[in-house]
């Protein structure tokens, strides 16, 4: 244990002494956080949209004063039948309200009065979002006229009170932002404990520390627990920035969210050492780290893309990524305030992963180390 | 110096790899306080070799002991009682003099009480006082070599193995880390060391020389060199060694040639007296020929001599 104090004093030093590790390590993650964090948001405000009215009634101009002020929409100007293609292939507006002639007087005569809207879909994406927030608008819209229309109806029968929990306002960002940390927190925390072992391969230093009674296990308790402490640090960093910068909640313990965060560092931690077992230059060993932690844990975690929405078979496989357990543990702390109790098989997964990960790599690395 | 107890015995020690034989059938046996030299291509076997004594690589077949402990039964015993530099100087670049010192002190498991004592050793051995915190990088590759060897012996091993340990070392410190092992060797302790330089060679108490994998020669300097007996090496000035040489090898009394510096040495098949005739045909090819002088075998036409025969 003496020794393998030793090799992590000294691994502190290196890491310490190269401000490219270091950097690494510490200013990329937030760097990262502000990227993502700014970049990845599915929002949508100001909409640009145009209008072709053609009624010109006080029902009409109440109905673009509705999209208005719903703050979705902003009005660029009025669009004549002709100038709306030119308009929308220039991609000046990204929607088009028609309004047709007759619409007044169809609403007071109690007749459907269709309006045309228009959607720029070439992201669709984005057109997805615009056509709800037309939809929702339209409906409260009609549900108006209908109550003008036929004041003994009453109000409908049905009416749907939605409440999100956790995220009322559905600002994106917070549902991002844990993913975001388990996606930083995995590249670095693989990158760098790849790097720093392959680094001793190709110098020769490692042959050279063989060469003493050192056993692998001392070796690589000593080599893993500075860049693990380094990855804590640097993953709290990223917490406290997301709260400071995106107003992240922290509604959960900040003791299980360290116990949370070291089960999965851990395997990160063995998942570079493994990739260091296979590579034998830092190239290389830069090329697969990034290629196994990044890929599964941006495509395959429930990070951007819903596990729920993939086909079977891909669904089976996200059951080996770490990141997917990481994610549900921590929404669950961050967003929901849940403990353990609740999902204690996601920390029985990671711990599961950390042990077959670690377990792998000191196989590998023995049959290397004598 | 020579206490005739062997330290290192190496039994038909064989170590394959697939198909390749990298080491064959060696046998050997070092004394304490012995220098012993490994001379070898790249690729002879020597390293590999180096490996096993070491407890790194487990041979195929055959044994060895180091220190009286089995390499194959106890390699964590058998680096214990061993020191290990290679030609790579391997010590941690950005740490400072006084941190890798205290590293490799903390992986030999030394006592803080030992570790004041060896560490004012190895700074003194290396000539670094005062500069325990500079930077590794920053020092002369002499001075890094000197810092490798006194990491590599913290822990007062009492065998040193050596893997080619003065490349890119300039003359003076070379000679300088010589001084080092043969204080070590008169201290008692054993050193096998492996070069491609000569006159490093000359230091060493005992040769073996390797060829693909097996011993081809074992002895003491001048050992080796009476495997010229019989035989006489001449030394020939003139102009144009390689024309030199073409026009020997056609002469039936020489052997065969190599170039010497400026000058050739032709191996010849009995004594020294067809020195007329060598000089003859030399000056009928047009050269205009110095000094031919009979020379004592360097261990570098040993060398080239037994690498020969074993090719052929």
């Amino acid at each position: 244990m003496r020794k393998a104090l030793a090799v992590g004093r000294k691994e502190f030093r290196q890491i310490a002494r190269d401000g490219r590790t270091l950097s690494v390590l510490l200013v990329v993650p937030v760097l990262f956080l502000l990227l993502f964090g700014y970049a990845l948001n599915w929002d949508i405000h100001h909409v640009k949209m145009a209008v072709n009215d053609q009624d010109r009634s006080p029902e009409s101009r109440a109905l673009v004063q509705a999209f208005v002020r719903s703050t979705y929409f902003d009005l660029v100007g009025e669009v004549s039948d002709r100038g709306i293609g030119a308009l929308m292939d220039a991609g000046t507006v990204r929607a088009v309200l028609v309004i047709p002639d007759g619409t007044a007087r169809r609403l007071h005569g109690g007749e459907p009065a269709p309006i045309q809207v228009l959607i720029d879909g070439d992201d669709a994406n984005t057109a997805t979002t615009v056509q709800g927030y037309v939809q929702s608008l339209l409906e409260t819209q009609s549900a108006k006229y209908r109550l003008q229309a036929y004041p003994r109806a009453g109000r409908p029968p049905v009416r749907v009170e939605p409440r999100v929990w956790y995220n009322p306002e559905l600002r994106s960002v917070l549902f991002l932002v844990p993913g975001l940390i388990a996606y930083i927190a995995m590249l670095t925390a693989v990158i760098s404990t790849a790097l720093s072992v392959v680094r001793e391969k190709e110098r020769g230093t490692m042959e050279q520390v063989r060469m003493a009674p050192l056993g692998a296990l001392s070796y690589v308790t000593g080599k893993s627990i500075p860049y693990l402490i380094v990855s804590l640090v640097s993953s709290f960093g990223i917490v406290v920035a997301a709260m400071w910068l995106f107003d992240l909640p922290m509604r959960g313990s900040w003791l299980v969210l360290l116990l949370t965060l070291t089960l999965f560092l851990l395997g990160a931690l063995g998942l570079g050492l493994f990739v260091s077992t296979i590579s034998d230059s830092q190239q290389v060993a830069f090329q697969i780290a990034a290629l196994a932690s990044f890929m599964p844990t941006l495509l395959l975690s429930g990070f951007i893309f819903p596990i729920a929405s993939m086909p079977v078979w891909l669904q089976a496989t996200t059951y080996l990524v770490p990141a997917r357990y990481f994610l549900v543990a921590l929404r669950g702390i961050v967003l929901k305030g849940t403990g353990p109790a609740v999902f204690w098989p996601d920390l029985l997964a990671l711990a599961l992963f950390a042990t077959a990960v670690i377990g792998l790599a000191a196989v590998r690395l023995r049959r290397e180390w004598a | 110096m020579n206490t005739g107890a062997d330290t290192i015995t190496v039994d038909r020690l064989t170590r394959r790899f697939g198909d390749f034989v990298a080491v064959d059938d060696l046998s050997f046996g070092v004394h304490q306080g012995e220098i012993f030299g490994f001379l070898g291509a790249n690729g002879a076997g020597k390293s590999t070799t180096i490996r096993m004594l070491c407890g790194l690589l487990l041979p195929t077949s055959g044994t060895a002991t180091v220190g009286g402990v089995d390499v194959r039964r106890d390699p964590e015993g058998v680096k214990r009682r061993i020191g290990y530099m290679s030609q790579k100087f391997s010590l941690y670049e950005q740490l400072t003099v006084d941190e890798n010192i205290r590293f490799f002190a903390g992986i030999y498991g030394l006592s803080r009480a030992k570790f004041e004592e060896r560490h004012r050793f190895v700074i003194e051995m290396a000539g670094l006082e005062g500069r325990g915190r500079s930077l590794t990088r920053d020092l002369p590759g002499g001075v890094r070599q000197r810092l490798a060897l006194g990491c590599a012996i913290l822990h007062e091993p009492p065998i040193v193995f050596l893997d080619e340990p003065t490349g890119g070392v300039d003359p003076l410190s070379r000679r300088r880390f010589w001084r080092l092992i043969d204080t070590l060797s008169a201290q008692g302790v054993t050193v096998l060391v492996t070069t491609h330089y000569m006159d490093e060679a000359e230091h060493c108490h005992r040769i073996a020389i390797m060829h693909a994998g097996r011993l081809a020669a074992l002895g003491t300097t001048s050992e080796l060199k009476g495997l010229f007996r019989g035989r006489s090496i001449v030394e020939i000035d003139t102009g144009n060694p390689v024309m030199a040489m073409r026009v020997l090898q056609d002469a039936p009394a020489v052997e065969k040639t190599s170039v010497f510096g400026t000058a050739v040495h032709a191996v010849l098949r009995h004594g020294d007296d067809d020195l007329a005739e060598l000089r003859q045909r030399l000056t009928a090819a047009g050269l205009t020929v110095g000094a031919i002088a009979p020379v004592e075998p360097s261990l570098e036409d040993v060398f080239l001599d037994v690498m020969d025969r074993r090719a052929s």
